[in-house]
């Protein structure tokens, strides 16, 4: 019986047989299509994704002509960062790196975001990023986005001034952790509207709110309430990253526009920050370790096909380190990193990544 | 991994139409298939030459809209993105923000 090379979710090796991969890319879209009551996928589409996870060889890419538009959140920190970020440690600086990634590597925009990568962070030391941008804009030609995480959990106890909910919760103090989210929510809003502020008086291209709601539902509002204001008071392209595939309810009871933040998944996400102003969604789909990757691409392309098909803005898909059907691992392989792209783009439509 | 994307997936940037296309995504809002055929209308080209580095490398360069290869006297950064600005018939903000500065 002939088996096939594939990888697990946490990108170790594992050989399926014929009736296991095509067993496992059912169920990964019946899982994404139960969990978000959306479409699985059908048997043409399911009949793509075996023959691509049957082909053996190591890289695959997309027809000619599908190709589609790269973002990147954190981008050149993966030269110069260090592990945390998947860096690789070489000593060069962010605006030599970014040159880099557009002269060298072909990047169709570029990202400039402080190491922390969080817009608490940049508020002080926001002119000395105007700065960094400002050189950079006179020296490249694509699309330049200043990047970084809403990251409210660095507002509460002990990092920062509010009480912390992840204290309060367990205790059963709700409406203390509620409200002390409520505050750090209009912080957040304050700083990112800030730094956007500042990065448009001085004509940077965009704006990116990446790893939006890691902290929850409450966070997610913050973001879209900035998204609001920065896009109605600067020219600045606004692209909203998402930290999982589903808003967690930290507070439960917030709305935006009359939705309940909590629980909504990658198509119901879309809609919201579309009209909140945004120009760019990019929905994240987790990566299940204990399953295959064959699995994990199903199901995230199931949810990422009902994000494109309910979007009414261009949607760039988080495919990376453990998410968009892309192994959770330190070094994610080349063979299946490829093979999640390709399904994004030839199934799910994207239109970018 | 960023490489392993632009190789397999991406419109290659300035080596070819990818900065171009990204424009129109961010400055109209424009879905994938739009933002193409609208490039492509400008260029005078299909949409799937976009992405052939060949095609595009010497249309950059008699449009002047910035190479890949590093070629003296062709446009760079801010002149580059000038003449991008009026080829797609949209304001670029730090282009924009250079004309002020220099009273144009």
């Amino acid at each position: 019986m002939s088996s096939y090379r594939t990888r697990m979710g946490d990108g170790r090796v594992v050989e399926l047989t014929e009736a296991e991969l095509r067993a496992d890319l059912e169920a990964g879209t019946q899982d994404a299509a139960e969990r978000g009551g959306i479409p699985p996928l059908n048997e043409e589409e399911l009949g793509f994704l075996f023959e691509l996870f049957a082909c053996p060889y190591r890289v695959v890419g997309v027809e000619p002509g599908h190709e589609v538009v790269l973002t990147d959140d954190g981008s050149v920190n993966a030269l110069y960062g260090a592990q945390s970020s998947s860096g690789t440690g070489v000593p060069v600086d962010r605006e030599t790196a970014i040159r880099v990634y557009e002269r060298a590597m072909g990047f169709d925009t570029m990202e400039l975001g402080h190491a922390d990568y969080s817009f608490k962070a940049v508020r002080p030391i926001v002119a000395l990023e105007q700065q960094a941008m400002e050189g950079t804009l006179q020296s490249t030609i694509v699309p330049m986005f200043y990047g970084g995480m809403p990251n409210m959990a660095l507002y509460a106890r002990p990092d920062g001034p509010f009480p912390n909910p992840a204290d309060l919760l367990p205790e059963g103090r709700i409406d203390e952790a509620r409200e002390a989210q409520e505050q750090a929510g209009e912080r957040v809003t304050r700083d990112m509207v800030f730094v956007a502020a500042k990065m448009a008086e001085i004509g940077t291209d965009g704006i990116n709110f990446d790893t939006t709601a890691s902290a929850g539902d409450v966070e997610f509002l913050a973001t879209l309430r900035a998204v609001e204001r920065v896009a109605l008071d600067t020219d600045l392209a606004i692209e909203v990253g998402m930290a999982a595939e589903f808003v967690l309810g930290m507070h439960g009871e917030v709305e935006y526009r009359g939705t309940r933040l909590a629980g909504l998944y990658p198509h119901e996400q879309v809609t919201l920050v579309a009209e909140a102003g945004a120009h760019v969604f990019g929905p994240v789909v987790n990566t299940n370790t204990r399953r295959s990757t064959p699995w994990n691409v199903a199901r995230a392309v199931t949810f990422v096909k009902a994000c494109v098909e309910a979007a009414t803005i261009p949607v760039h898909a988080n495919v990376g380190n453990g998410v968009g059907g892309v192994p959770l691992t330190e070094t994610p392989p080349l063979d299946m990193v490829t093979r999640a792209g390709v399904a994004m783009v030839e199934i799910a439509r994207i239109d970018g990544l | 991994m960023p490489v392993a994307h632009s190789v397999a997936s991406g419109m290659g940037g300035i080596r070819a139409a990818g900065d171009l296309v990204a424009r129109m995504q961010l400055h109209r809002k424009m879905r994938l298939p739009e933002a193409k055929r609208y490039v492509a209308e400008r260029l005078g080209v299909r949409s799937v030459d976009l992405s052939d580095e060949v095609l595009m490398r010497e249309l950059r360069e008699e449009l002047d809209i910035g190479v890949v290869t590093s070629v003296p006297g062709c446009a760079k950064g801010l002149e580059a993105k000038w003449r991008i600005a009026d080829l797609l018939g949209v304001e670029i903000q730090c282009v924009e923000r250079f004309k002020r500065k220099v009273g144009v």
